[in-house]
């Protein structure tokens, strides 16, 4: 058996085994170095921030988390720099869900980026978390006409109709701002189908911005900029934003280091970028093997035919 | 025989490496809470609704009469080291048995199912059928506690709602629900094969109600304004600030801007010629056709990469649990003083391993 | 007698979903059928939890193979829906302290939260992380530049894993970032592939789909695609 036979019939676990380590050993470099790679903003992100930057102070934004702990590992730096963005530019946060495994998932990002940063925030009055209702596009079709219809409490069980910072709000064109972090079915899509373009070419048009996974990435660009006025594009977009706002928090902190929890995103770099390099690799090793069989065939039956 | 063997010494090694982990140093995946009381004593009545229901105001803790309950919320293990050295022996912030057990079973349970990758094993079969046992009672208590309580209970029998589960909740009558509760209860027929038939009926309603939404969405969001999308100007106009234009005004084309857009048109119309199928693809449809099958590629070429950043993300979080919240291995975020911690290891290893330490 | 109401009932549901965006007095309806839609998508949560339950308990009456992950699954199950609906460990709200059931089911440190967190949490991100193995064995074994359309597949796929990392950077740095060459930087070229050549190529699947979800949606309001209903139609 030749070499490159042997390495064509490799067992599977070993490449199991390069993509494990490919991954972890970064992870325990960048952990006990602390090292990051340098982010250059790409065009989806920079119209993410720069359409949350535009919001004046105390804009309305509804903040919908739809996805579940299985995608928390890529969205959930998304979220939360969202959220300390918000933070930062004083807005008044109405967070929701359509995904049912998603509510501590708000009650988490609510505490560790929006209170750790701006602890004198009064729940009702600049945040609120109105939790989740069954649905999907029914929800929204709702929410599109009457909001307080389909959410008639928060997640905690007050009365929505008594949270003082309900008040004005009547439909999803209450809102300055819309923004989803989504994993799938209902999520962005859904979002700019159902309540983002019935109001295009209609007075004001809603806006949207998106964080979405890698696989629903590709499948949501057409949408941008029309329909959606930024998008985060996986766990990269969600570097090149949080990037963006560490600089809005360090030119309002001066002097003040930034927390390393502020910097998910960038961290999860490294084991990114060896994990590509190994599937690039991969892909060479395997052409390769492609190559140098299919000449040793052709030749081969070329000598069976001269034969 | 041999394999049984080889198992028990990973099995064994990896049980004193732990071992060794949880008793060096600070040691590893602790959970330590600080605890918050809350009390609360009737002060009087309020009018909610017309009604007359119970007011209460905050008193000290231990006040007599009062309501009690105490709430844990986690801090980092900083806080309770900071908290020792200041006052040892302290109370305020201590460790979470629930939460510790809690954080070993999550590691114990992500192993058994990385554990797939080198065979299908019990372990493995033993975290999916609890994964779905769990799963299918969560969604069915999410649902019923956020929508069936407040939109359906609570609109069919308000008071044993607000007075027992919702107090929040507006207390008001709504008999027009009893429409999707009486669909509610057919769907549930399905249970049952003699009855169910009848849930063809609510079953209907959901396939009739979806198309219905789905019509009109699709053809707004995805026909009308895709396709408007598409039909813009080929020529692209320079944006004011990249031809600096004095008065802020758009000038000059762009030629980068207007090769995008006609990339753009070419691969739309070459791709939906591809899509379609009651000509035959020859001649100048099957080039543009062929055009568009290029387009399609290079689109699942992005899609690939996208999936495979999106999945390396996915393991890497994993990867970051194990290490710091379990084994306190790195500590990215400052929650401890892992330079201690690892020196500490190391150290301990010292005598395993002579000559290395840090 | 029910398949022919259950036709009526879908072009009603159907219908008044299409005219209530656009008619206004119709509106207010539309909002209510959404509505008890949405109270129907609760119910499922509860056939499918009550189903699985039934599925499980027969598999052990019947000891079929593997029938003792089904008791795992059961008791989770059964663990999971009792610490749930008896919001096991839920403190009351501060604001209704005598309701004691007034609390949130997933506050934090009740017993559903530590399901939540521990359990359910840590197995679907692991499930799908495991994707990340298997993609790279996938592209080991299979993705082969076989010809003109696998090598744009090819060469798409590595300048988006190239572009969308610091390798890209290091790769292509030499390339000045203002000069008219920038666009073959590997950052760049990931760019334009995203959003120019998958925008398109996404944008005709989208309008295609599109067409072909209006077309189903109205064979099935108008009672011409029946097989929602099962065999037979």
């Amino acid at each position: 058996m030749s070499f490159i036979d042997r390495l064509d019939a490799i067992d599977r676990r070993w490449i199991f085994l390069m993509m494990a380590c490919a991954v972890a050993i970064p992870i325990i470099v960048i952990g006990l170095t602390g090292a990051r790679f340098p982010e250059v903003p790409g065009p989806t992100s920079t119209a993410t921030f720069e359409t949350i930057e535009a919001l004046p102070e105390g804009a309305k934004v509804l903040f919908s988390f739809d996805f579940d702990p299985a995608s928390a590992g890529e969205l959930q730096p998304m979220a939360n720099a969202f959220m300390r963005h918000l933070g930062q530019k004083k807005a008044k946060v109405y967070c929701q869900t359509l995904w049912a495994s998603a509510t501590p998932l708000i009650e988490e990002t609510l505490k560790k980026c929006l209170l750790t940063q701006s602890p004198d925030l009064v729940y009702g009055v600049d945040y609120v978390n109105l939790g989740y209702q069954a649905g999907n596009e029914g929800v929204m079709k709702v929410i599109s006409t009457d909001y307080k219809q389909s959410f008639p409490t928060d997640a905690k069980g007050t009365r929505t109709t008594a949270i003082p910072m309900m008040e004005g709000i009547e439909n999803t064109s209450s809102f300055d701002l819309i923004m989803v972090v989504s994993a799938g079915y209902p999520g962005s899509k859904e979002w700019v189908q159902y309540v983002v373009s019935p109001t295009l070419g209609k007075g004001k048009p809603i806006q949207l911005v998106a964080g979405v996974t890698g696989v629903s990435a590709p499948q949501l660009v057409p949408y941008f900029p029309t329909q959606m006025q930024g998008m985060l594009a996986a766990i990269k977009g969600a570097a090149e934003y949080e990037y963006m706002v560490n600089e809005v928090i360090k030119a309002a902190n001066p002097g003040k280091p930034l927390p390393p929890a502020y910097m998910e995103a960038q961290r999860r770099m490294a084991p990114q970028l060896f994990g590509h390099l190994l599937m690039v690799g991969l892909i060479i090793v395997g052409n390769t093997i492609f190559f140098v069989k299919r000449r040793q065939s052709r030749s081969g039956s070329a000598m069976k035919a001269a034969a | 025989m041999n394999q049984k063997k080889t198992w028990t010494i990973i099995l064994v090694l990896a049980a004193v490496l732990l071992a060794i982990r949880s008793f060096t140093g600070p040691g590893m995946a602790k959970v330590f809470v600080e605890d918050q009381r809350f009390a609360f004593k009737q002060a009087g009545e309020k009018e909610v609704d017309g009604a007359m229901k119970p007011a209460f105001e905050a008193v000290a803790p231990g006040t007599e009469g009062a309501i009690e309950w105490t709430t844990e919320s986690e801090v980092p293990p900083r806080a309770y080291y900071a908290a020792e050295a200041a006052s040892p022996g302290q109370s305020a912030i201590h460790l979470s048995t629930s939460r510790t057990i809690g954080v070993w079973v999550a590691a114990l349970l992500t192993l058994f199912i990385f554990s797939f990758l080198y065979r299908d094993n019990p372990l493995y079969k033993f975290a999916e059928a609890t994964i779905v046992g769990v799963s299918a009672a969560y969604w069915g208590i999410v649902g019923f506690w956020d929508t069936l309580m407040p939109k359906l209970f609570g609109a069919i029998v308000p008071a044993i709602v607000t007075a027992n589960f919702m107090p929040g909740l507006k207390e008001e009558y709504n008999f027009w629900i009893l429409v999707p509760a009486a669909l509610g209860i057919m769907l549930l027929c399905r249970l049952n094969r003699s009855v169910a038939a009848v849930s063809v009926i609510p079953l209907a309603f959901i396939v009739g109600t979806t198309s219905g939404l789905k019509f009109v969405s699709y053809v707004e969001s995805d026909l009308l304004a895709q396709t408007a999308s598409t039909m813009k100007p080929l020529l692209v106009a320079a944006p004011a600030l990249a031809t600096g234009a004095a008065d802020g005004t758009a000038n000059g084309l762009s030629l980068g801007l207007s090769i995008k857009q006609a990339l753009i048109f070419v691969g739309v119309v070459s791709g939906l010629v591809y899509f379609f199928f009651s000509v035959e693809h020859k001649g100048i449809v099957g080039k543009t056709a062929r055009v568009g099958i290029w387009y399609l590629m290079i689109t699942f070429g992005a899609a690939f990469g996208f999936t495979v950043m999106g999945r390396i993300a996915l393991f890497a979080a994993r990867c970051e649990f194990i290490f710091d919240d379990w084994l306190w291995l790195i500590d990215p975020t400052e929650k401890r003083v892992v330079v201690e911690a690892a020196v500490a290891s190391v150290n301990a290893l010292l005598p395993v391993l002579p000559g290395v330490g840090l | 007698m029910s398949r022919q109401l259950a036709i009526i009932v879908t072009l009603v549901a159907g219908v008044l979903m299409v005219v209530s965006g656009f008619i206004k007095p119709t509106q207010g309806w539309g909002e209510d059928a959404a509505e008890w839609f949405n109270i129907l998508a609760a119910m499922a949560f509860v056939l499918g939890a009550a189903n699985l339950a039934k599925v499980h308990l027969s598999k052990i009456s019947s000891r079929d193979a593997g029938w003792g992950f089904s008791a795992v699954t059961l008791l989770a199950f059964a663990v999971t829906l009792a610490v749930g609906l008896f919001k096991v460990g839920v403190n009351p709200m501060p604001a209704f302290p005598d309701v004691p059931m007034s609390g949130g089911k997933d506050a934090e440190g009740s017993a559903f939260w530590w399901v939540y967190t521990y359990v359910l949490s840590s197995i679907t991100a692991t499930m799908f992380s495991l994707l990340a193995f298997y993609v790279a064995s996938a592209a080991f074994r299979a993705f082969r530049a076989k010809n003109t359309e696998a090598t744009l597949l090819l060469v798409a796929a590595f300048i988006v894993l190239l572009g969308r990392t610091f390798a890209g950077v290091v790769l292509t740095g030499w390339i000045p970032a203002d000069s008219d060459w920038a666009f073959l930087r590997f950052e760049n070229l990931s760019t334009t592939i995203f959003e120019v050549f998958a925008s398109a190529g996404n944008r005709a699947i989208i309008i295609g789909i599109a067409l072909g979800v209006a077309a189903t949606s109205l064979k099935i309001i108008l009672g011409i695609d029946r097989s929602y209903m099962g065999s037979g139609d």
